[in-house]
């Protein structure tokens, strides 16, 4: 199995152009535990999230300041290639994203065929199983494996989404929202794979739902913004238990009752 | 072409029996439109036939030539699907190419300067893209159809003997590649950059190179597209005349050797030229070599449809 790994992240600024939109970011991720992100709408969790893999630099106009530490190794470092260290930090989008062209096996096998890798079709196969048994959906799916994945329910594609990050066995699996667009029943179902999951991989995500950052995780971060068009900035961040009873800050004490603004 | 009108109208039809007087208008203009096309459409396959009957029906000693509609038609659809053949074989995989450049490749004040020339090309008449191929491109492919005889000879595409004025199938297929590269570009480059983000994202948090991510992602979302802009371009290029007509030495030879001076005709360049000169059951002849690329143009579209439809279905 994949090995978990901590990141280290120091004095992290992130732009988009001119606008500062998260300042001076300090916190170890810490291997094989669930590290939760909660704060109002745009402080910048996503873009502190999406800063973790490179996807930040996609955009247009985005920068980066500071260093992210993957297991000895900053991401950031000039002769790293961002397509190396997306292959060992997964992401999870808040929308799930099967590819629609694609079987449900073809989805999780996408990445097991990226950088002209050549595997055998039994050893595939495997692989595709173990993922998706990984993600709870192999019951649910293993009668049509070569059904589109568009095909399936909004918490069955989030699952196979999962289970599409989870074959390529990162080192950390970076979660942005993953439940917004289901029920309560396959949120719970997802909480419940979080959980399993830590066992193999360092795990971050992001949420807005209390309830969930304090069900799912073991350490939380709080974002928070001053006020609007300042940058948002890590207020806290500690062990979840703590976080919601009794936090260093009032800030978050303020945001985890409920009596934010 | 029309096919998505219809599909878009039955998926707003309301269930209940009850509808909005805007509604009731406006799926009313929609049908309306959707009809007419139809209807022109059949007009139009309807004035075909009636006018080519006289020469479907004559004996084949009245048909200009004297051996039958036929052996007068078949050159010609040969030399149109052939020329065509050349020009959608080049034109395809250098627009799919300058697509994705556009789209995933260039800097962006790059990228928006090229669409616009690109979009600016594909209004370009096609006579101005003619008299660059006599004037220019067929000379200076002389000494190339000479050294194609010379060295790759064997290939029949490429026997020879070379015409010594460049006025070959090969560089009306050049043209006309060239005349439909901007419109086939034009589509797809359009479709190529409404890829959804989160299918670009999604293949490249997986570690997907770029190449990789076009593979997995735009290529799949602009298939059709390429199809649709493929089947546009080819309808042009079946249908050019005046390129055609001024470029290509005619033979009337039925080959598929593409750089000598003998070449078939094209049914719409053989119709210019002979159609002001033409009365009678000739007259009838030159509509039923039309009919005929009305036919070779529904054939190859409802073909390529049928593709796109079976890819489709493929995964269900
Ligand atoms: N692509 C972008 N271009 C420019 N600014 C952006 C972009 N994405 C986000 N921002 C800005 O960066 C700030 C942080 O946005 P971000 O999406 O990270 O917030 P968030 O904490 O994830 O919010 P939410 O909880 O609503 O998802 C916001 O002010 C937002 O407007
Ligand atoms: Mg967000």
């Amino acid at each position: 199995m994949s090995s978990a790994k901590s990141v280290e992240v120091s004095d992290l600024d992130l732009y988009y152009g001119s606008f500062h939109a998260v300042q001076n970011v300090n916190m170890t991720i810490q291997p094989n535990k669930v590290t939760a992100l909660i704060g109002s709408s745009g402080c910048g969790k996503s873009t502190f999230l999406r800063s973790l893999n490179r996807m930040h630099e996609l955009v247009h106009g985005a920068r980066v300041e500071g260093s992210v530490i993957l297991e000895g190794q900053d991401i950031y470092a000039p002769d790293v290639d961002p397509v190396a260290v997306r292959s060992q930090v997964g992401m999870v989008f808040q929308q799930p994203n099967p590819f629609p062209t694609m079987s449900i096996y073809e989805n999780v096998a996408a990445g097991l065929r990226l950088n002209s890798r050549r595997m055998k079709k039994p050893a595939m196969d495997e692989i595709v199983e173990r993922s998706l048994r990984g993600a709870n959906l192999w019951e649910e799916v293993k009668n049509r494996l070569e059904r589109a994945g568009s095909g399936l329910s909004g918490g069955q594609q989030q699952r196979l989404c999962i289970a599409r990050a989870i074959a390529v066995e990162p080192e950390v699996l970076l979660m942005d929202e993953p439940c917004s667009a289901l029920d309560p029943v396959a949120t719970l179902a997802i909480e419940e794979l979080i959980r399993e999951l830590k066992v193999n991989y360092t795990i971050v995500i992001v949420t807005h739902n209390m309830q969930q950052a304090s069900r799912a995780s073991d350490i939380t971060g709080f974002f928070n913004l001053e006020e609007s068009g300042k940058p948002g900035r890590l207020v806290e961040i500690d062990e979840t238990e703590t976080i919601f009873s009794n936090p260093a800050n009032k800030a978050t004490e303020d945001y985890v009752t409920g009596r934010f603004g | 072409m029309a096919s998505s009108s219809s599909d878009a109208a039955g998926a707003g039809r309301p269930g209940g029996s009850f509808r909005r007087p805007g509604d009731r208008v406006f799926s009313g203009l929609a049908t309306g439109a959707g009809v007419t096309i139809l209807a022109l459409l059949a007009g139009v396959a309807i004035f075909l036939m009636i006018e080519a009957w006289p020469a479907i029906t004559a004996p084949a000693e009245d048909i200009p030539g004297g051996e039958g509609l036929w052996h007068l038609i078949a050159p010609l659809a040969f030399g149109t699907v052939l020329g065509s053949l050349i020009a959608i074989l080049l034109a395809v995989p250098m627009a799919i190419g300058v697509s994705l450049y556009i789209t995933h490749f260039a800097p962006r004040r790059l990228s928006q300067t090229l669409g616009y020339i690109i979009d600016l090309l594909a209004a370009v008449p096609s006579i101005v893209y003619g008299l660059w191929g006599i004037a220019v491109l067929g000379p200076a492919a002389v000494g190339m159809h000479r050294w194609l005889a010379g060295n790759l000879g064997f290939i029949p595409f490429f026997e020879g003997p070379a015409s010594a004025t460049g006025r070959t199938m090969l560089v009306v297929g050049v043209v006309l590649g060239v005349m439909i590269l901007p419109i086939i570009t034009a589509v797809t480059r359009e479709v190529f950059s409404q890829t959804p983000r989160a299918q670009i994202e999604a293949a490249l948090a997986l570690g997907a190179t770029r190449w990789e991510m076009i593979r997995m992602t735009v290529l799949p979302f602009g298939k059709s597209a390429v199809i649709g802009g493929s089947m546009l371009g080819l309808g042009r290029a079946l249908g050019e005349t005046m390129a055609v007509t001024i470029i290509l030495s005619v033979s009337g030879a039925v080959t598929l050797n593409l750089i000598s001076s003998g070449n078939p005709s094209t049914i719409a360049a053989n119709i210019a030229l002979n159609f002001p000169e033409s009365s009678g059951l000739a007259v009838n002849a030159l509509i039923a070599s039309g009919l005929a690329l009305f036919a070779i143009t529904l054939v190859v579209n409802m073909a390529a449809r049928a593709v796109i439809y079976r890819s489709e279905q493929a995964l269900r």
